[in-house]
């Protein structure tokens, strides 16, 4: 899923300053998941924006609604209505969901509330770590279901470094070394051959490269 | 000729322990302000973020949680699941400018009767102290 954290809250506020009625909208998918960003989050949002005003004595008022997702317009046409007569729209979703509100309502002011992080998953409760790069040419068959372009800190793909010391990474203590994972789990599938197959450099064409990337699926295109 | 302000306080509080407490004190007639307004929980861990700034944005002048003793909770770990609840709020509180101190977090026993009522004291003491919450202002002004 999409890992994203909320701003802070005096951010958000002097965002919007000026503005008298604000809609606060959440997003039922990734951010709910990882607690930023669902109908829990959305409400508390609104309350501290609106005791924050009232303490200024100019207060705001708030309309909230959360989405199935902000990331498909079917589901953002239901903001219609309540868009009309407000003087903002903040997003918990993630930078798609703003942009799409955003797209949606050209003459709306449409505010993040959040700062998009990473695609990861949890560890644990109330904790969630990086897991893909979204290289868009996926590796992982080579390395064990282990991703040394995000979890190796030089995404090399050909390790370890010299930099890896008792199983941890050199930049942190805290960082397990992606290439002991992968060499231990490739020792334990009886695969350490694979590892001794060089890697040439990887294509990233298929990554951040020439703009905004595309998927398509011609076969469920309507018209 | 200015009345004496008397706070309007809502205690959250578990049925196992801080509800049952309040039920003793009454037994044992032991005098506590009538400033608390007290809400049953099923467990002090049901309290909610929104529940909390709800209660302000109501007209709360004060708010507290009271849980079980550590290590007693009937569902294990509600009371300390419920205490990082309070702290997380009580930041956000202070974040945005309204004095934490008018919310708190107390453990107590079903059998502290005198407890609960020195927190219900305790409590109120401070919130006379600290004055009328910042948000029921207006309200007052046009009084
Ligand atoms: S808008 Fe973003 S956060 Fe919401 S479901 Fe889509 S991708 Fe996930
Ligand atoms: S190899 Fe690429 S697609 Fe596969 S997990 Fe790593 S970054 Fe993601």
């Amino acid at each position: 899923m999409i890992i994203a954290q909320q701003k802070p809250i005096q951010e958000i506020a002097e965002m919007v300053k000026d503005c008298r009625k604000v809609l606060v909208v959440g997003c039922a998918g990734c951010v709910t998941v990882c607690l930023s960003g669902g109908e829990k989050e959305t409400e508390i949002l609104a309350s501290e924006l609106r005791i924050m005003r009232q303490l200024q004595e100019n207060p705001l008022e708030t309309v909230t609604f959360v989405c199935t997702r902000q990331c498909d317009p079917e589901y953002i046409a239901m903001l219609d209505n309540l868009v009309e007569d407000v003087d903002a729209v903040i997003s918990l979703a993630c930078g798609v969901g703003v942009q799409y509100i955003a797209e949606r309502y050209p003459s709306k002011w449409v505010l993040p509330a959040q700062n998009t992080n990473f695609i990861g998953g949890s560890i644990e409760h109330g904790v969630w770590e990086e897991r893909c790069g979204m290289c868009g040419n996926c590796i992982l068959h080579l390395t064990g279901g282990i991703c040394p372009i995000i979890r190796c800190s030089k995404s090399i793909l050909n390790g370890p470094c010299g930099g890896s010391q008792y199983g941890k990474c050199e930049v942190s203590k805290d960082t397990p070394c992606a290439w002991q994972l992968i060499y231990d789990r490739m020792q334990s599938l009886g695969k350490l051959d694979k590892l001794l197959e060089l890697q040439p450099p990887k294509d990233w064409s298929t990554s951040r490269d020439g703009g905004p990337r595309k998927a398509v699926r011609e076969d469920v295109i309507i018209g | 000729m200015a009345e004496e302000f008397e706070p309007k306080i809502v205690a959250f509080c578990c049925h196992y322990c801080a509800y049952s407490a309040a039920d003793l004190a009454g037994s044992m007639r032991l005098q506590y302000p009538s400033n608390i307004r007290i809400v049953e929980m099923t467990c002090s861990g049901n309290i909610d973020h929104r529940v909390i700034l709800n209660a302000f944005e109501e007209g709360a002048d004060g708010v507290y949680v009271a849980g079980c003793m550590e290590g007693d909770c009937h569902f294990l770990k509600g009371n300390y699941r419920a205490k990082k609840r309070v702290n997380h709020v009580k930041q956000m509180l202070d974040e945005i400018g309204f004095d934490s101190r008018r919310l708190e977090f107390y453990n107590l026993s079903a059998a502290m009767g005198p407890r609960f009522a020195e927190i219900a004291n305790e409590m109120t003491q401070r919130i006379k102290e600290l004055g009328p919450s910042p948000l029921n202002k207006k309200e007052g002004d046009t009084k």
